[in-house]
């Protein structure tokens, strides 16, 4: 195991009544890379995701994030943790705006709680104030200030896999897992995304990717793994990916 | 609270203010405090369906459980009307504890039949635990409340406090919205899985807002037995709690003025009816009181069809395109000028 693994995926197994999703996958995500998972559809990526935070639970196997066992934690237990996600279908809050949305994000960094926040709610002006400022802050990061107070549902699918990202690092994550957030994008929007993923890789925040998108994914990757029936197949750089026999077989099919 | 909120919040208190100088007669003030009691239910319905999205057929179930605990406890034990909505709420924040936490494991169509056995289950009692509740014939002598020494005898008196009471229930429903626990609860309505990958602990949530809205109704309950000093199993049938979610749907999910506007529509409706019917009967047309039901499901029916979003944002929307229409108008003048 690498000295600097911040999450460890011990011969994790997952089944739904007789299919297999994951097999005995043994994979480590190191500490401040960008790290790709690829497969064909159906492989398991997204089952991996569900089971690293806590959707899905393993059927054997181990997951330890920052030398610390994740095993029977629920999702929100997992996201104060430090891991945040981004879902394959976007799922951002429609009804509420995009600083909401973003608000919303602060769970975990404040504490109001139902009696002050129904009761007195000037005691928690401050907090309150804190929450809306670092919205606001992550807002102007993504570009997207000028939609504040727009209802999150009205935005292109773009902003809103934008807006989604932008939530999930307002919890602020050590480990965020972005699923397919390039999908359904046009190919300036995916540029784009793929620049948000190296500034995010540069506040030192550990990016684990599931992404179709071949191009982006060689392009912004130290590592990328291969994923073939719930079994890893390869796992190195992209170069050696990109060479790899047995993933240009899985691609292509023999 | 936010800016038009605060607006219609003291207008609120205004409307509170004024309404018995200009309604002189006790029976219509009656109606109107009656009024109140739907109103603050719906605005504890109303935070739990509207925000948090969870639906209850069951929260007749904790009016009633408000008004027998407010009726038991002043009659038998002789207790303060002001400690038996205490224990009231003590008690329904236990059971609705107990109820939420298996029922809102459930979602939608099951929660709501969940919630609507429930219901039924509080209404059985109620007519068949004949020692406890009095049966059909129910409890007698329930005292009034007294206010620093004053007893809420008249009518108006009662108005005033019933309706502080909603205009307090309205105050900590738009706290909560506006806040770090309103925008968790909004969170898991519009998606549970991203709710909890903000760390948001949806259980506890869903629980805890299902114990608030419980406690709207039961200090409902405790208020109108002490208004109406006898209670009966009659008005807290699973018709009840129907007839309360038909008045957040029909005033406006999504907003707590809309269900304060179905509430006091639907709580007034009757009155119209009757009011109504004297006309018809001069053009000749017999108006039967049991017809009133079929005008509650017409109207049900004819909201949902063009208002989906209910009474209230229909009217806002309809109001803004009104003022859309004055101002191209003004602007067309303008370039005229």
């Amino acid at each position: 195991m690498p000295d600097n693994s911040i999450l460890r995926l011990n011969r994790l197994r997952r089944t739904f009544g007789g299919v297999v999703a994951v097999s005995d996958l043994t994979l480590d995500v190191c500490r401040g890379t960008v790290t790709s998972l690829i497969g064909p559809n159906g492989a398991g990526k997204t089952t991996i995701f569900n089971l690293i935070t806590g959707y899905l639970h393993p059927t054997a196997g181990e997951i330890i994030f920052n030398g610390r066992s994740l095993m029977g934690l629920k999702p929100h237990r997992i996201a104060a943790a430090g891991i945040g996600r981004t879902f394959q279908n976007v799922q951002i809050f429609p009804q509420m705006s995009v600083l909401e949305n973003i608000m919303a994000g602060r769970h975990l960094r404040s504490r109001a709680g139902f009696f002050y926040s129904s009761i007195l709610p000037p005691v928690l002006r401050g907090e309150e104030k804190k929450i809306q400022e670092s919205a606001e802050k992550q807002l102007h990061f993504l570009g997207l200030a000028p939609k504040a107070h727009v209802p999150a549902g009205s935005l292109p699918l773009g902003s809103q896999r934008m807006l989604e990202i932008a939530r999930a690092l307002a919890i602020e994550p050590k480990l965020l897992l972005l699923d397919e957030p390039a999908s359904g994008l046009n190919s300036r929007e995916t540029i784009a995304m793929g620049e948000l993923i190296q500034k995010i890789k540069a506040m030192q925040i550990t990016v684990l990717l599931v992404e179709h998108d071949m191009e982006l994914v060689m392009d912004i990757s130290d590592a990328v793994a291969v994923i073939n029936f719930g079994s890893l197949i390869a796992n190195g750089s992209p170069a050696e990916i990109q060479a790899n026999e047995d993933v240009i077989a899985a691609y292509l099919g023999e | 609270m936010k800016g038009k909120h605060s607006a219609g919040f003291f207008a609120l208190i205004g409307a509170i203010m004024v309404m018995p100088l200009l309604v002189t007669n006790d029976y219509y003030l009656g109606v109107l405090t009656f009024t109140a009691f739907n109103c603050l239910t719906c605005v504890g319905l109303c935070l739990l369906m509207g925000y948090a999205g969870q639906i209850s057929i069951g929260h007749g179930a904790f009016v009633a459980i408000g008004a027998y605990t407010t009726g038991i406890l002043t009659t038998k034990l002789a207790w303060s009307p002001w400690l038996a909505m205490l224990c009231g709420v003590v008690l329904v924040l236990v059971i609705a504890f107990c109820v939420g936490i298996p029922a809102l494991r459930l979602k939608g169509h099951y929660l709501a039949m969940a919630t609507l056995g429930f219901a039924s289950i509080v209404h059985v009692v109620a007519v068949a635990a004949v020692d406890l509740t009095g049966g059909p014939a129910g409890i007698v002598g329930i005292p009034r409340l007294n206010l620093f020494g004053y007893v809420l005898n008249s009518d108006k008196q009662y108005f005033y406090f019933a309706w502080s009471a909603v205009a307090a229930g309205v105050y900590i429903a738009l706290n909560l919205i506006y806040s770090r626990v309103g925008r968790g609860l909004q969170a898991l309505h519009g998606s549970e899985d991203a709710a909890a990958s903000l760390g948001i602990n949806i259980t506890a949530y869903k629980v805890q807002i299902f114990m608030l809205s419980a406690v709207f109704a039961s200090v409902s309950g405790s208020l109108y037995a002490c208004y109406v000093n006898y209670i009966d199993p009659g008005p807290f049938d699973v018709m009840h709690s129907v007839l309360l979610i038909t008045m957040v749907a029909v005033g406006g999910l999504h907003s707590i003025w809309g269900a304060l506007t179905g509430a006091v529509v639907l709580s007034l409706l009757p009155e119209i009816l009757s009011f109504l019917s004297d006309y018809l009967q001069v053009v000749g047309i017999q108006y039967q009181p049991d017809y009133d039901t079929l005008v509650y499901g017409g109207i049900l029916l004819i909201i949902m069809l063009f208002l989906p979003e209910g009474i209230f944002s229909g009217i806002s929307s309809v109001l803004s395109r009104v003022r859309l229409l004055f101002g191209k108008t003004a602007k067309g003048t303008d370039h005229a000028g």
